[in-house]
């Protein structure tokens, strides 16, 4: 009884947030004057092609790696708002690193993803110590750190510089990775020639090692004490300066990794056109799967699915802007409702507790007027 | 206004209980009490911040109930805050009318509310320049404008929290000059103190509150500053008497010279020195805000003292981590448990696991051990009478006593070598009050040194093989537990006067 409630106040925030946002996407659709039942079988019909499928999920594997790092911060209450500019650096050094050397297969890869993390890591670093060193909040240093990291990359990604033009084409990229340092993609969905990247193994590594790190380390613990009461983290003994560094750099290696599947597994070389902005979709993530490992993956598929089945509704002359319609109400949504959740489970606990203990006997109501004094 | 049979639980505790009150119109009337005593409790449920379980307020004759603070400054209740609530980039005009403005349109008619600042503050002698900037006043200026808003807002009743506790003697004077001011204009003050001269100084009528009931209400002209004294602490004999002496000779918590300088250059910690010995319970009395928070936090380790030694068994632990002492065996059993001793929203045994996080039986190496950890909360919650259905449950969904238990529990499983214990019984019930002195005798027995801060006295006095007296961060008395009276201990940790033994 008690653990079927606990799951299902577990699911019942998003699956509220979830049947929320499709009702007002349809009323949006209703508004537009598309038929929201229609829109939204197009897009499962689209969805249940295999090669759509691929998509979503290396969609996902992108999305996860960034969810995952603005989680980290998350738990300590850090925003890492600086994911986005983390792993376009990271991608963007870690390419020309990749391009410039030649090594076997094996190091190479390792040499290209070591790289991205000392990158994403170092440069959450600068966040973190203007934090513990001056008290700026990571907040506005993240976000200012992004525009910097945009002015770098600019900067770099220059012919004479970092950059390499390709023939018959004004787009400028970084020296392409030899095949030693691409990572082949799995055959994971039959029925199609479309492969999964290969890094999904990575980031299933990177969700075990985050479920390990936080739910079973002493240094997990600290990191989840400080983030739900820094008083008595303080008290307890946890250097509260020292988790801000590390956790700050922990999830700005991580964000590192944003890039790789796209640079290792398709793109082969950072160009002006790499993707930009999935440090956001990661927060959106986060915050849907609540800073969970299964959650975060949940939320990532979701999130693939909503991106590129909305890709058929051009066809059908329907705006694919709807899906982010529906990505924001369910974050927005999503927010309160875990809100409403949590007070309901603290309330519920106290009462339950109270019950329990209602058939001991009690002691003597005590005159100790301690409170609020 | 008139409060009858006020009652106010919260979960194990009652806070107030059957308080009777009656406030004439133009007279300052002081409700005294020792920290704990329900006077906050009653505070915030004149002001509408709680409800009260039982009892009516009345005002004017008018029954009446308050949802929020709202009402009751709408029934002209005003609230002056021990800590000022003033945003100190604004000018005091701005903080006056903030929430209330008048206006012309849509623009703040910054000349009506001049004008009514400056008549309020030559009407009551609370003059102050409405245009100076709140962060250029000094403590009694900005406690003026305090007074002014609450005033501005049509307050014909003031309650002022520990008015006095931030002031300078003079400033305290000014103070006491403009009350009187209030109440020659028919406004009702209700004064809240533990400064007993002063109220013997300023008050018409004097209300006594001990363990969370009026216990007395005297006329201040035959009442003396002892006589109010006994009456705040009782005169009960001390019940949680320690049998016989454990006391050994080998220091265990040496302290030299600690000094704590806050910025602005107020030492809150002014050259404390003291030695607490294996099996020896040293029991610090003072008015709370005289520095027993911060030389907690200095043994700690979460502060860091501006001068002085602190010894561990003859080694300088001055400079070590916080995580380090707790290694070392001190133990912590904080003033405000919610705040530092519990994560609210983990389980009991991740709560076990707080403050031990490098210890057996909570962890091996850098892994948590969740069964040890868990094996040894429900261990605690045996021998230690929590009452909860599992260990899983949020600690928020324990009563305060129960919390408290948990905590104690946990502070005395790694055999701590010295218990920083602050109001080890604060808000909890006889039985459990019972059974935690009963483990802090037991350990004190095993060769534990504790520190032992208290509001309740004779607590202090019956749990402490010597006592100190803490007033504006020095110890300025020591007592022999044995031969000191509550009313002694009372009068030195007031300043009162006091011979120390």
């Amino acid at each position: 009884m008690r653990l079927l409630r606990r799951i299902g106040l577990v699911l019942a925030a998003p699956v509220l947030a979830i049947v929320f946002s499709v009702a007002v996407t349809s009323l949006v659709l209703l508004a537009i004057k598309a038929s929201p039942l229609d829109t939204f079988s197009t897009m499962l019909n689209y969805a249940a092609q295999p090669r759509t499928q691929v998509l979503i999920i290396n969609s996902a594997v992108t999305y996860y790696f960034a969810a995952v790092a603005v989680a980290v911060g998350f738990r300590m209450n850090l925003f890492n708002i600086g994911v986005d500019g983390q792993y376009r650096l990271a991608a963007m050094l870690a390419a020309s690193v990749g391009g410039a050397v030649a090594l076997p297969a094996p190091l190479h890869v390792v040499l290209i993803l070591v790289t991205a993390m000392l990158v994403g890591g170092l440069w959450a670093a600068v966040a973190a110590v203007l934090k513990v060193r001056r008290g700026v909040s990571e907040v506005i240093s993240t976000i200012m750190l992004n525009f910097i990291a945009t002015g770098i990359i600019a900067y770099l990604l220059a012919p004479g510089r970092l950059a390499v033009t390709t023939q018959g084409s004004n787009n400028l990229g970084t020296k392409p990775i030899p095949p030693s340092g691409q990572v082949p993609g799995i055959s994971l969905i039959p029925g199609t020639q479309a492969q999964v990247y290969g890094l999904i193994v990575l980031a299933i590594l990177v969700g075990v090692a985050y479920w390990f790190v936080l739910g079973r380390t002493r240094f997990g613990f600290d990191l989840r004490a400080t983030g739900m009461s820094e008083a008595a983290a303080v008290a307890s003994g946890v250097d509260v300066r020292r988790m801000v560094l590390s956790a700050m750099v922990i999830s700005g290696a991580v964000a590192g990794l944003v890039g790789m599947p796209q640079l290792l597994g398709a793109s082969y070389t950072y160009s002006l056109d790499f993707p930009a902005g999935l440090g956001f979709t990661g927060i959106g993530i986060a915050l849907l799967g609540r800073n969970d490992p299964v959650g975060i993956a949940v939320g990532c598929l979701l999130w693939g699915f909503l991106d590129n089945s909305a890709q058929i509704l051009n066809l059908e002359n329907i705006p694919v802007e709807i899906v982010q319609i529906t990505q924001g109400i369910i974050v927005l949504s999503v927010v309160v409702a875990y809100e409403l959740v949590r007070r309901y489970r603290v309330v519920a606990e106290q009462r339950d507790v109270a019950r329990a203990l209602a058939a001991t006997p009690k002691d003597e109501p005590a005159l100790a007027g301690g409170a609020g004094s | 206004m008139e409060l009858r049979g006020i009652t106010k639980r919260f979960p194990g505790v009652v806070a107030n209980r059957d308080i009777d009150i009656t406030v004439t119109r133009g007279t300052v009337h002081a409700i005294v009490g020792e920290n704990g005593a329900g006077k906050s409790t009653l505070m915030k449920i004149l002001y509408g911040m709680q409800r009260p379980d039982e009892g009516t307020i009345e005002v004017d004759g008018q029954q009446v109930t308050f949802a929020n603070p709202s009402d009751a400054i709408a029934r002209g209740i005003g609230m002056v805050h021990q800590h000022f609530m003033l945003a100190d980039n604004l000018t005091v005009l701005e903080n006056v009318v903030l929430g209330a403005e008048p206006r012309s349109g849509l623009r703040l008619d910054a000349a009506t509310a001049r004008r009514r600042i400056r008549e309020l503050g030559e009407q009551y002698g609370l003059g102050v320049d409405p245009d100076a900037l709140v962060e250029d006043l000094g403590v009694g200026e900005r406690q003026r404008v305090e007074i002014l808003k609450v005033l501005y807002r049509g307050a014909r009743i003031l309650i002022l929290d520990e008015p006095t506790a931030v002031l300078v003697p003079q400033e305290v004077e000014d103070l006491f000059q403009a009350l009187r001011e209030l109440k020659s204009e028919g406004l009702s003050i209700i004064f809240i103190s533990h400064k007993l001269d002063e109220v013997l100084g300023v008050a018409d009528v004097i209300t006594v509150i001990r363990r969370g009931t009026t216990v007395a209400t005297v006329d201040p002209k035959d009442t003396t500053a002892r006589q109010l004294a006994e009456l705040m602490v009782g005169s009960e004999l001390p019940s949680p008497a320690t049998t016989e002496s454990t006391v050994t000779d080998v220091p265990e918590l040496t302290v030299e010279h600690l000094t704590l300088t806050v910025p602005g250059g107020r030492a809150v910690l002014d050259d404390v020195s003291l030695t607490i010995h294996r099996g020896e319970v040293l029991g610090i009395a003072g008015v709370e805000g005289n520095g027993q928070a911060e030389l907690i936090e200095t043994l700690l380790g979460t502060r860091t003292p501006t001068g002085g030694r602190i010894l561990l068994g003859g080694e300088d632990i001055t400079q070590w981590s916080t995580r380090r002492r707790r290694e070392a065996g001190i133990g912590y059993i904080p003033e405000d448990r919610t705040r530092h001793g519990l994560l609210l929203e983990a389980s009991l045994w991740e709560n076990r696991i707080l403050g031990h996080q490098t210890q057996a039986p909570n962890s091996r190496g850098p892994l948590i051990d969740r069964s040890g950890a868990r094996d040894d909360t429900e261990r605690i919650v045996r021998e230690y009478d929590v009452r909860t259905p599992s260990v899983d449950v949020f600690a928020s969904a324990l009563s305060g006593g129960n919390q408290q238990k948990l905590i104690v529990g946990r502070e005395m499983s790694n055999e701590p070598s010295v218990l920083l214990a602050a109001h080890p019984t604060r808000g909890v019930d006889v039985g459990a009050q019972a059974a935690i002195w009963e483990q802090l005798r037991a350990a004190r027995a095993r060769g534990l040194a504790v520190l032992l801060i208290s509001a309740d006295l004779d607590e202090l006095i019956g749990l402490s093989d010597s006592l100190q007296v803490i007033l504006r961060g020095r110890l300025v008395a020591a007592f022999d537990p044995q031969k000191v009276n509550p009313e002694q201990l009372g009068s030195a940790m007031t300043g009162a006067g006091g011979e120390a033994a």
